[in-house]
Order: C-alpha cells, then structure tokens, then sequence
C-alpha cells in the first residue's frame, strides 16, 4: 500500500467517522425532541387516570371547584367547538376553493396570502382582545359562547384555508379539464369532482383547525369563559366555563386545589385533543391508502 | 360538406407558447380530418378553441371565427356548455374520472339534467359499443374506472364523449401512450365512428395520420402549410415543407 | 365567459369570492378594533412614561419596558432551543431517519404543536418549576428560564415543518450530484442540502420566534409574573413578565374605556405589529427564494 492510498483511506475512515458521530447527535437531538412529548401525555394519562370517574364526567363542581365533576366545563368547549365550526367551516372551504380554484395570480390574491399569513401569526392573546373590542362590546353580544365562537372561528380560519387549499390544488387538473369538456360548469366541476376527491385532506385541516380552537385559552379568556356557573348555558349568548381556561383557573387561581381533579382535569382535555388529533390522522393516512390517483 | 368553418383565426397565448396565425380551413362532415406536423405547431390549440377549453388558459389576443353548422362558436355570446357537449374531445393521456366504469359514463349526461335509470344504461351500451369496450367491461360496469388497462382507458374516454351523442369528436394524440394492439381497436373504432360523427384527430405519429386521414392539414409553428385529401396530400405532397417533414427529414 | 351560469352558480360563485377576500378584512378589522382602543394611550398617559421602566397600573405607571424586556428575554431562550432541536428534528425526518420512523415522527410532533398551552403551562407548575428550583438552586422555579423552556417546546413544532418541508423541498439531483463527487450523507447535508433549504430554514426560525412571542397561557402560568426590567442575562432566571402575559391576567379587572385598557390594547397592537413584522418578513424570504428558483429552472 502506497503512502496516498493510506492516507486516502485514513482520510474516509475519518470522513465516515464524522458522518457516523453527526448522524448519532442529529439522532439524539430528535429523541430529546420527542421524548418529552410522549413523556408528557403519559405522565398526565397516568397521574389523571385515577381522577376520572362518573360523578368526575357527568357531575357539576362543588365546594368552590374543590370537588364534585368539571361536566360544565366539558359541555361548554363542545359548544364552543361547535360554533367556531359553524363559522369557520363553511368560511375556510368558501376560501380555499376560491384560491385554489378561481383566484389567479394577481396582487390582490398576494394580498389574501400575506393576509393569511398575517393571521396565522397574530398571537392568540390578540384574538381575545379583537374578539373583546369587535363582538364583545361593539357588537354588543356580552361575554358569550357567540363571542367566543367568532373569535376562536376567526383564529382557526387560516388553518382550515391552508390545508384545505393544499388538498384542493393536489386533485389533479386534467379531472377538472375531462370535467369541463364534458359540458360541466366551473362549480359543478368543483363540487362533484374536487371537491369530492379533496374532502379528506380538507376534513383532515378542519379537525386539526378546531383542535387547536379546543385547547385555546387566551383569545376566550374575555370574551366568554366563564369562572364557575352553576349550571350549563342555556343560550348562546351566555358565557360558559371551558375546559383550557377551567384548568388555568384551577391550577392557578384556587387555593388548595385538590392536585387529583387538577390532573383529572388535564386528562379530560387532553383526550379532547388528542382524539381530535387521532380521527384527523386516520383519515388522512386511510384516504391516502384509498386514492385512485 | 364542410361541418365547420375555420376564418382568420389567430391566437395568442399569454405565456407566449404555442399560437395560431391565419387559419383557414374547413372541415369536412363525417370523415376523419387529421391535423398533423411537428410539436409547437397548433394542432392542439385548434382543437381547444373548437370547444372553447382555451377559456380554461390565459389567452393574449385572438381574432377571427370559427363556424359550427355556421353559428360563430368564438362568440361572446355562444352557450359554451351546449357547445361542449356537441363537441366531444379525447385528450393524449387517458384521463378517466375518480369514480366506477358507469359512472365516467353517465358523468356528462347527467350534469345535462338526464335522470332516467333507462336512458342513463341505453347511453352507457350503446356508447361503450361504440367504442368498442363494451364485451371487455360490460360484467364489471360497477369497478373503478381506474382499474381497466391503459388501452381500455383510452376507449373508455371516447366513450365517455360518445355517451353525449357529440356530432364532432376531437382527438388530440388519443394513443401517444398506447401499446400497438390498443392503437389498432381505437383507430378501427374510429373508422366506424366517421359513419355518423365529424372527426378531428391529431395523431401521434405521419404513419397514423396517413393511416386514418380522410382529410389531413398540416401544421407548422402556428400557420397551415397545406390541406387537401388524405391519400393526396401524402402521396403527392405540393409543399416542399410538407414532403420533407412526411419523408422525415425533420420533426 | 360561461353563458349558462343560472343564478344558483351565480350566487355560489359570488359567495366563493366572497369568502377569498374575507381574510384581508379580518386583518384590517382586527388591526382597526386595537388601533380604536389602543390609540387613545397617547391623550391619556405621556410617551415618556410609557418608555418608562415600572409597571404598576394602580399607581397609573404604564412603563411598558419591563414587559418588552421580559417577553424579548424569555422569546430569546426560546429561540435559543427551538431553534437548534427543531432544526435538528427536521434534518433528521428529512434525510436520516428511515421511513417507519419518519411516519412515526412526524405525526408526535404534530402533536406536540396540537397540545394546549395550559397543559403544558400546567405542568410547568407542578413539575418542571419545583424541580429547577431544587436542581439550580433559586429562589423560586418560576422563572423567564422556565418559561424560555416551555416556549421552546412550543415553538419547535413550528421550526421542524417549516424547515422540514424546505429539506423535502430540494431536488434529489442535488444530493445525488453531491454523492456522485464522493461526499458522504453527512458532507451533502451540510454543505448542499442545508444551503439549498436556507431560505426556508430562515423562515421557519422567523416563524417559530414569531410563535414564541405571541404565547401567552404558558409564559403567564410559569414566568412568576414579575414586572421587573430586565437588563441583564442573569435575569434568565428570575421571575418576569412578557406583553401577552400581562394583557391576558389584567385585561379581565379592568373597566372598558379606561387609561388601563386603552394601554393594554396598546400593548396588543405593537404585539400586532410585531407579528405583522415577522411573518411579511417570512413570507418575502420565500417569495424572493421562489423568484431565484425560478431564474435558476427557466
């Protein structure tokens, strides 16, 4: 052996040593990444599993919050899911159809994205405070689930655009030009093949869009959470207790909390979320599986 | 007699691809015309203004007319969606739609309003005989249209535009990926479509389009360099551009 | 255009086109309802005592200093680890890590982006401050340092599909050109793949500092809620007090129409503002990335 062909040998040992103690550090910097995401879903599934039972579900608070169920606070962030879905579902679908299927590029559709782009970054305190100024005062709706609804609507709308426009533009566009060949108008075009074929994806951002909303605090903390009520709403221009701000409250607001139903209640949100989560990621994967194109 | 009419018509794409410049020509009722010639030179474009497709795409500048049983088809005020269906066209990859055999088929005339279960089988029968699907599918109209073979696809995408009882059929390369076997049931399945339809086929290949012309024009970078009858213009060419580009010298 | 539209089409079409625009006016209506009630701040309280370095509302001292400084010092810390994990989580998903574990990865940190902030504000409480108090030895757990680590979990999510999406979004002929050479996996990362992803790496550090900055449930919940200023690092560990903090745990005492309103929605448009900053600055780095590509392809 030559002296270059040791020293080129030598040389690529080193080059694959580095490569191998890069690719173990970059491989630790992910695990420390995800670790402790898992390590906290755990750590709450199992310190709130004890919490849970039936009167915990289905029961109302008592003693000051110290006892008895968080069943208001769960009613109230289906509710609150509900209406942001009212508004924001149809509004976010109506966009993103309009982007993807009839916008062309012109400086007013670049201003929708940058508007777009705006919104997703607004921080979510901001939205309580527009949600504040906008329905709760000069719309006089009060410190409502309607109040509340529009704000977190408004926060998720870029969600729902981006993604559902994203699973829109994926539908190829030889099926939208068949279509129209075939005497189809732009929107029948759209609604009995795009939309069609794209509905999984768009299912898909919705459910993470509202997801999000769900676990939001911030932009309902003054436009319609409530501290404690002692039954559920009965309008929606009533306020209700929510399960992220009933969790803010009781892990910072009440003195001797009982630490059992403050994990319980963690747990219960949680679930909320993740199940959400879980339904949006089966959907995707199940329809990427089906897709005949 | 000529179904349709082609005056002055030039066009632009805003892009700046592909462009027509002076068109004239008039193509015959119920035979096959071919429009052929090297890539770039229009023949597509032709055919997406016979039905109106080019309002899909941006389009710079385009002048003169176009005549269908002498109505002008470029006028603002044509019902595009009945021109549509009187013009059927098939497009180079077969595109079937996400949906079972019978529903590419029924596609087309439902979105016309037809809701008859009776009617809706007639058409899907009559049209897959047509072209020449039916004995291969007709066990199986429920699959997914997905599931049939390149070829099959291909034929089911005429008979999808055949299902709408269309009077011209526009073909552009309808077999540039097919196998040879394929190619020979479209081609055959156009010799007796020319019976009753008005057909514009841009072919994949001179051999094809000396093959199936009647009719043949030939194109070269947006301008038409020669027409006349099929055998003629390829046995006898009169353009020196036109017999070298037959004889292969460029293209 | 298409002659046969009946009203039906007409009216859905119109509505579409509604509904694109409506983003544009919720922007303008936000930034008008903050500027409406934040602007009055300037007749009420003197520009030289909003700069000044004490917020105490019921003394009506509206320094809003120290809550540039607290929220600038905790987004610094988390800038500081989302940056570094999330890029490396990215680089990872992308080009290390084989398929079953990317499909396995890259839901979890979806997950993480999709857990609510109270819950991880929560737990900052009851685990992760008493054990940094015990494990640094301070006076009290809740601290911009816990804050600053809690944010950076929250912003990596973020960081890591951003910069994720820009790795996936480099051809494959450029690693395969740079393999061809003789560079190994780990020379191409660095010195193809990484450059040639710059702009969309930058954006997502932009984005994920921007996330930082507007959280709010977590830092109020772990940060101790001090309005103390912050001049130097040592504050890392001390207690502080961000902007969204501050608007989010007083907005609900005061009265409508008061000078302390007005400030705290003050306070909610420079946040504005800055988000504003962040994310036309994010996107003008991909659209200049775009229009360079461009040039490059055609």
């Amino acid at each position: 052996m030559t002296l270059a062909e040791h020293m080129k040998r030598t040389f690529s040992l080193n080059r694959h040593l580095v490569q191998r103690l890069g690719f173990t550090f970059i491989t630790l910097m992910a695990i420390a990444t995800v670790l402790p995401i898992v390590a906290t879903v755990l750590y709450i599934l199992i310190q709130g599993a004890s919490a849970i039972s039936l009167e915990f579900l289905a029961g109302f608070p008592r003693d000051g919050m110290r006892a008895g169920g968080i069943l208001p606070a769960i009613i109230g962030t289906l509710y609150l899911t509900i209406g942001t879905a009212i508004f924001s579902v149809p509004l976010g679908i109506a966009a993103a159809i309009y982007l993807s299927e009839y916008a062309a590029d012109t400086p007013l559709t670049r201003t929708i994205r940058i508007a777009i782009i705006n919104l997703a970054g607004i921080p979510s305190v901001v939205y309580g405070l527009f949600g504040l100024g906008l329905f709760v005062l000069f719309l006089n709706f009060g410190t409502s689930i309607l109040a509340a609804s529009l704000t977190l609507s408004i926060m998720t709308l870029p969600v729902i655009i981006s993604t559902a426009e994203e699973a829109l533009r994926a539908v190829p566009q030889a099926f939208r030009t068949v279509s129209i060949s075939l005497g189809a108008t732009r929107w029948q075009t759209i609604r009995r093949i795009v939309l069609k074929e794209a509905l999984p994806g768009i299912l898909t951002g919705v459910i993470l869009g509202l997801e999000r909303a769900a676990g939001e605090t911030a932009p309902i903390l003054f436009t319609g959470a409530a501290f404690f009520l002692p039954q559920l709403p009965g309008s929606p221009f009533d306020a209700t207790m929510a399960l992220p701000y009933h969790l803010f409250v009781i892990s910072t607001q009440v003195p001797e909390m009982p630490i059992q139903i403050q994990y319980g209640t963690a747990l219960v949100l949680l679930v909320f979320v993740l199940t959400m989560n879980l339904i949006a990621t089966v959907i995707r994967s199940r329809a990427r599986a089906k897709r005949q194109w | 007699m000529n179904k349709i009419i082609i005056e002055n018509l030039s066009l632009q794409y805003s892009d700046g691809t592909e462009s027509l410049r002076n068109i004239n020509l008039g193509i015959r009722e119920k035979a096959v015309t071919v429009l052929f010639g090297p890539a770039g030179g229009g023949k597509s474009t032709l055919l997406r203004c016979l039905n109106r497709l080019n309002d899909l795409t941006e389009v710079r500048a385009s002048a003169g007319r176009i005549l269908i049983d002498g109505e002008n088809v470029l006028d603002a005020d044509t019902d595009v969606i009945t021109l549509r269906r009187k013009v059927g066209m098939v497009f180079a990859r077969p595109v079937v739609l996400p949906m079972s055999i019978r529903e590419n088929l029924t596609y087309g005339l439902e979105l016309a309003g037809e809701t008859r279960r009776s009617k809706l089988d007639e058409a899907v029968e009559r049209s897959l005989k047509l072209a020449a699907l039916w004995d291969e599918v007709k066990d199986r109209l429920e699959d997914p249209a997905i599931a049939l073979s390149g070829g099959q696809q291909q034929r089911l995408c005429l008979a999808r535009s055949l299902a709408l009882q269309p009077e011209i059929i526009l073909l552009d390369e309808p077999t540039s990926g097919l196998d040879p076997i394929s190619t020979g049931k479209v081609e055959a399945a156009l010799t007796e479509l020319k019976k009753e339809y008005t057909i514009i086929l841009v072919p994949h290949s001179v051999q094809q389009a000396a093959r199936t012309a009647d009719y043949a024009a030939f194109f070269l970078q947006g301008e038409l360099i020669e027409y006349n009858e099929g055998k003629a213009l390829f046995t006898a060419p009169k353009e020196k551009r036109t017999e070298d580009y037959i004889t292969g010298r460029f293209g | 255009m298409e002659k046969s539209l009946n009203w039906r089409e007409f009216v859905i079409t119109r509505s579409i086109k509604a509904s694109g625009y409506s983003a544009i006016l919720f922007v303008a209506l936000i930034f008008f309802f903050l500027v409406r009630e934040g602007l009055p701040t300037f007749g009420e309280v003197e520009s030289t005592s909003l700069l000044n370095i004490r917020w105490y509302p019921i003394e009506d001292r509206f320094g809003i200093l120290p809550l540039i400084t607290g929220s600038i010092m905790v987004t610094f810390g988390a800038t500081l680890i989302a940056v570094p994990f999330g890029i490396g989580t990215a680089i990872y998903i992308s080009e290390i890590a084989p398929r079953w574990v990317r499909e396995i990865l890259k839901p979890l940190v979806e997950l993480l982006g999709g857990l609510p902030s109270v819950v991880l504000g929560f737990l900052g409480i009851l685990v992760l401050s008493p054990f940094l108090r015990v494990f640094l030895d301070l006076p009290t757990g809740l601290t911009a340092f816990t804050g600053s680590l809690l944010l950076g979990g929250i912003a990596v999510p973020t960081v890591v599909s951003v910069a994720e999406d820009a790795l996936d979004a480099v051809p494959r002929a450029y690693r395969e050109g740079a393999w061809a050479l003789g560079a190994t996996r780990w020379q191409t990362i660095w010195r193809v793949t990484l450059p040639a992803a710059r702009s969309g790496v930058i954006t997502a550090i932009m984005l994920g500092i921007g996330r930082a900055i507007g959280e709010t449930m977590t830092v109020m919940m772990v940060t101790g809620n001090a309005p103390v200023l912050a001049t130097a690092l040592g504050s890392l560990f001390s207690p502080v007090r961000t902007m969204t903090a501050t608007i989010a745990a007083e907005m609900g005492e005061v009265a409508s129409g008061s000078t302390h309103y007005h400030v705290l929605f003050f306070i909610g448009m420079v946040l504005f503002l800055i988000s504003l900053g962040v994310n036309i600055a994010a996107s003008s780095v991909v659209f200049r990335a775009k229009k360079r590509a461009e040039r490059i392809l055609s």
